[in-house]
């Protein structure tokens, strides 16, 4: 079902007895309620874009513009957000977006200074949240603050409120992007001790870097190296230590599946086996808690590299120990295939579930010449006619993560990002750091449109609205000035959390649901009946317009 | 909310929207409700150990590689010993809730069965088994929504056709048909009165607003939740006198029960149990291993118990992603292995008898020299009961890759 998108905001403008500003504001924008089709200009456009905004003109009139930018480079707009940035200039926001390092951000870091697992180094994590094992060992419960659900618990928190509040929002976005294509799971084994290292190490400082870079991180890191098993494979042979010695292929493969290549890449099965034989002997320096110098690093085994001849994707990898690794990764990066594949997934991402193949070619085009510059091709699909296409507005869903952060954003809520929070993620589908499979969470609607997710989504909207989320503040009487009428109310809401951009529908349900004596409010102090601020926010957070952005 | 009612809104918005989802497109003209067949998958998550569960006392390689952890063979007078099926095997003793189940010919057991991919990775092999594609990572669906897609399409059209009793959607019944996901029974629904403006103004959106996808799964959602209301009313405690113990897969079959009973359209039911990765210290008759088949028959025992005259209407099968070592570990523990144990359990069932060709437990027949070695592809198992039972065609692409052959069934099912 697409196009003949419905359009909200035009024909209610009569009807309205609201603030004239908001109202003013919502004339003739088009609705989020499905995907928009592309339309011819003058149809479409009442606010022409000027042409020294910087910003290819495709109709999409400037305020929409805005909270696109919002929804896709950030976790959605804050109150006020979209209008302050419209006037500052989109370019310029997005140019600041994209060199984070000199934007402050001593709001998040003063919310994020009670945290500590995530500044911790494996080897303290190891000590401070032993395993499991070593309390049963000495017949004791493991306390709860010690147990591993507290230290995955530290690091969850800590991505939500840097989501939520971090004013470096396209870093955000794009860590998490990088998460997920470089996926690792808290669940399996040892992981959780290296997890605060890999994303601060490995990812946050190559999110908007050089892919080589990047790759060559997470390859080393002991988190990648133990989930995808690499740090057993060596080369077949005498047993060292006891331990059963043989070539693991799990990490080869992904590592052209998913890292690089992608599926269709033009690998075989022997390019797997020698890119796995190339990384025999990498390794993890395992932390051993009592040794203070003990690891929690990479490390190269010589005794397990298979010095044998290999080929990978038809070129020689000469035999050069810990070296041969890294000409594979140096041969990966700069593949045709794997430019591809990474300027389709960011697409993805920025524009569309299914991206216009024209983008893809053009931003892969950019990550060829400019050797994988992620920030060059994030903002070559960001400034792209393709991006600000009114095809493009609202035709994503958002994922758990984006709705709840968005929905934070947008109510201007104080939250801690503790474990009432963390549980709603998970019963949406996307608990923090859970991914269990090499792949990641999904980037497309479907994985985010089941019946319990979307369950979980209208409870999180009423309980956030009625205060009733332990660790999460909203104050919504400031959003609701006291002279405001029903209908005004949920057109003021609308206006500022979606943009006006709704269906007739959605709005004649919101204004019908405020006309209900039983959302009307009362009481000894307020004996004039005013309209009930937490039903309106729930029904709009749990709209299908807010799950789209 | 009655059927009618249902019928009623569900046409009305056919009439109002040229595009209404395939579902109520269905209900629309839907037969009276009738009675399914259902699978109820339970997946024992961390590889359970087959060989303390059904016992192979009579290979002599058994108890000289479980000098601590080994079940005693049976003997008159029973106490801490293996429970004889058939001279060969015997039942863990912690599972005598399921003696009088194999004995009146309704639960079979299938042993050396599991995966041909030889990954001892707990992650790997439960995506393995969920997909039905050993060795392949890129599929997208599970193999329970592939039943579903491929059953015939019911006459009349549920949003339980499918209900994982778990917090997230698994990936066996992750894929294109709808599929519930539901923490508890009592959880599945929106907060506040049922005509409160909440839910009301929610009904309104998603049925008023949105004609795409996600207006679909909103209705869907919605549904759900008003027939589970309604359903709720009707729910019995558990009967026949089936006790369940405490816990959560107790409380899982428990409301897998109600479900069956409701007639709410239940096809496929998935429950999960934790708890098998016992590296260290297993223990025989007794200890960890034990308590935890304690609960495991306790609960599935009055689950059958509880069904009632649903039973033949029923088929439970349990899995596991691969076996344990036949040789205990230093620590007196199993490490990972290769093929397992799995049960079926079922009104229809071939029962009171162990499946499965027993491929031995010397040295030169183990898997990679360590392993119980796998005679029967748990797609087979699967497949037989998804052709047998739930009426998928044999000639449907089950498993990707691996076509459906009833000659490898391993038996468990009549044939029709």
């Amino acid at each position: 079902m697409r196009p003949n998108g419905r359009r909200g905001g035009r024909v209610q403008a009569g009807v309205r007895r609201a603030p004239a500003g908001l109202l003013l504001l919502a004339l003739g924008l088009a609705a989020c309620a499905a995907p928009v089709a592309p339309r011819p200009p003058a149809a479409a456009s009442p606010v022409p874009v000027p042409r020294e905004s910087g910003l290819p003109a495709t109709g999409l009139p400037e305020r929409q513009q805005a909270r696109h930018v919002l929804d896709r480079l950030a976790y959605g707009p804050r109150p006020g957000e979209a209008e302050a940035v419209a006037r500052r200039g989109l370019l310029a926001w997005i140019d600041a977006q994209l060199d984070p390092s000199r934007l402050d951000d001593a709001d998040v870091e003063r919310r994020l200074a009670g945290l500590a697992v995530p500044t911790m180094t494996p080897r303290e994590l190891m000590e401070a949240y032993p395993l499991p094992q070593a309390f049963r060992q000495q017949g004791r419960v493991v306390p709860r603050e010690r147990s591993p659900q507290a230290l995955v618990g530290e690091l969850r928190r800590a991505r939500l409120l840097r989501a939520v509040y971090s004013e470096r929002q396209l870093l955000e976005v794009m860590v998490d992007f990088w998460f997920n294509h470089f996926n690792v799971f808290a669940g399996k084994g040892t992981v959780r001790y290296y997890l605060p290292d890999y994303e601060r190490t490995a990812l946050r400082p190559h999110a908007l870097g050089r892919f080589r870079d990047l790759l060559g991180a997470v390859a080393h890191h002991p988190a990648m190296l133990y989930y995808l098993d690499a740090w057993l494979s060596t080369a077949p042979g005498p047993r060292a230590g006891g331990r059963r010695t043989g070539l693991n292929e799990n990490y080869a493969r992904e590592l052209l599946e998913l890292h690089t290549l992608g599926v269709d890449g033009g690998y075989e099965q022997a390019d797997v086996v020698a890119v796995a034989r190339a990384f025999t002997g990498w390794t993890i320096d395992h932390p051993r808690p009592g040794h203070p110098r003990s690891g929690g690093g990479f490390l190269f085994d010589p005794r397990a590299h298979d010095a044998g001849p290999k080929r990978v994707l038809g070129q020689e990898i000469r035999a050069a120990g810990v070296e041969e690794g890294e000409r594979v990764l140096d041969l990966l990066a700069r593949h045709p295939a794997t430019a591809r594949h990474i300027a389709r997934k960011l697409a993805r991402r920025f524009v569309g579930d299914d991206p216009p193949p024209g983008l893809v070619d053009r931003a892969a085009a950019v990550f060829r010449e400019r050797d994988g510059d992620i920030r060059a091709v994030v903002r070559a699909i960001v400034l792209s006619p393709e991006f600000f296409a009114p095809a493009a507005y609202c035709a994503k869903v958002r994922t758990p993560l984006e709705f709840v952060a968005a929905a934070l954003r947008a109510v201007g809520a104080e939250t801690d990002g503790g474990a009432p929070i963390q549980r709603t993620l998970g019963l949406m589908g996307e608990p923090l750091y859970g991914a269990q499979p090499p792949t990641g969470y999904a980037d497309r609607a479907e994985a985010w449109t089941s019946p319990g997710g979307l369950l979980a989504r209208l409870n999180f909207a009423q309980a956030l609205a009625a205060g009733r989320l332990p660790g999460s503040r909203v104050a919504l009487e400031r959003l609701a000035p006291e002279d405001l009428e029903a209908s005004g109310l949920a057109d003021a809401l609308v206006e500022q959390w979606l943009g006006g951009d709704v269906s007739a529908e959605t709005r004649a349900v919101l204004r019908e649901a405020l006309a209900q004596p039983a959302v009307r409010r009362a009481t000894l102090d307020d004996p004039l009946p005013a309209p009930d601020v937490a039903t309106v926010a729930a029904l709009v957070l749990g709209s299908p317009e807010f799950q789209r952005k | 909310m009655t059927r009618r009612t249902f019928l009623t809104e569900t046409a009305a918005a056919v009439v109002t929207f040229g595009a209404a989802p395939r579902f109520l497109l269905r209900a629309a003209t839907a037969a009276p409700p009738e009675r399914r067949r259902v699978v109820v998958a339970v997946f024992q998550r961390g590889a359970a150990d087959g060989l303390n569960i059904v016992v192979p006392f009579g290979d002599p390689g058994y108890r000289p590689a479980r000098p601590r952890i080994g079940i005693a063979p049976p003997a008159r007078g029973g106490g801490e010993r293996a429970l004889d099926l058939d001279g060969s095997f015997g039942l863990h003793p912690s599972l005598a809730p399921l003696a009088p189940l194999y004995a009146r010919g309704e639960l079979a057991w299938v042993t050396a069965v599991g995966s041909p991919d030889a990954t001892r990775s707990h992650f790997d092999a439960q995506e393995f088994m969920e997909t039905g594609t050993p060795g392949v990572k890129s599929t997208g669906d599970g193999w329970l929504n592939r039943c579903l897609q491929q059953a015939r399409t019911p006459a009349e059209p549920s949003v339980f056709r499918a209900v994982a009793l778990a917090p997230l959607l698994p990936r066996a019944l992750q894929g294109p048909e709808t599929a519930l996901a539901l923490p508890s029974l009592d959880a599945f629904d929106i907060r506040g009165a049922a005509d409160g403006p909440v839910q009301r103004g929610f009904e309104a959106l998603y049925r008023d607003a949105v004609q795409d996808f996600l207006g679909g799964t909103g209705r869907t959602t919605l549904e759900a939740v008003k027939r589970l209301r309604a359903a709720r009313a009707g729910a019995r405690p558990p009967e026949h006198g089936a006790v369940y113990p405490p816990g959560r897969f107790g409380e899982a079959l428990r409301q897998t029960a109600q479900l069956v009973k409701l007639d709410v359209g239940l096809e496929v039911a998935f429950v999960e149990v934790e708890g098998w990765d016992h590296h260290v210290a297993e223990g025989g008759a007794r200890g960890p291993l034990a308590a935890r088949l304690d609960e495991f028959g306790r609960a599935l025992a009055a689950f059958w118990q509880d069904l009632g005259e649903r039973r033949g209407d029923v088929v439970v099968l349990t899995m596991t992603e691969f076996g344990r070592t036949v040789r205990e570990n230093g620590n007196a523990g199993t490490d990972h292995g290769h093929a397992g144990t799995m049960l079926v359990l079922g009104g229809r069932v071939r029962g009171g008898r162990v499946h499965g060709r027993w491929p031995g437990l010397a040295p030169e027949q183990l898997f990679e020299g360590r392993d119980l070695a796998v005679t029967t592809d748990f797609r087979d198992l699967f497949a037989e009961v998804a052709v047998r039972h739930l009426g998928v065609p044999w000639t449907a692409p089950l498993f990707p890759g691996y076509p459906v052959r009833p000659e490898r069934f391993p038996g468990v099912l009549p044939a029709a």
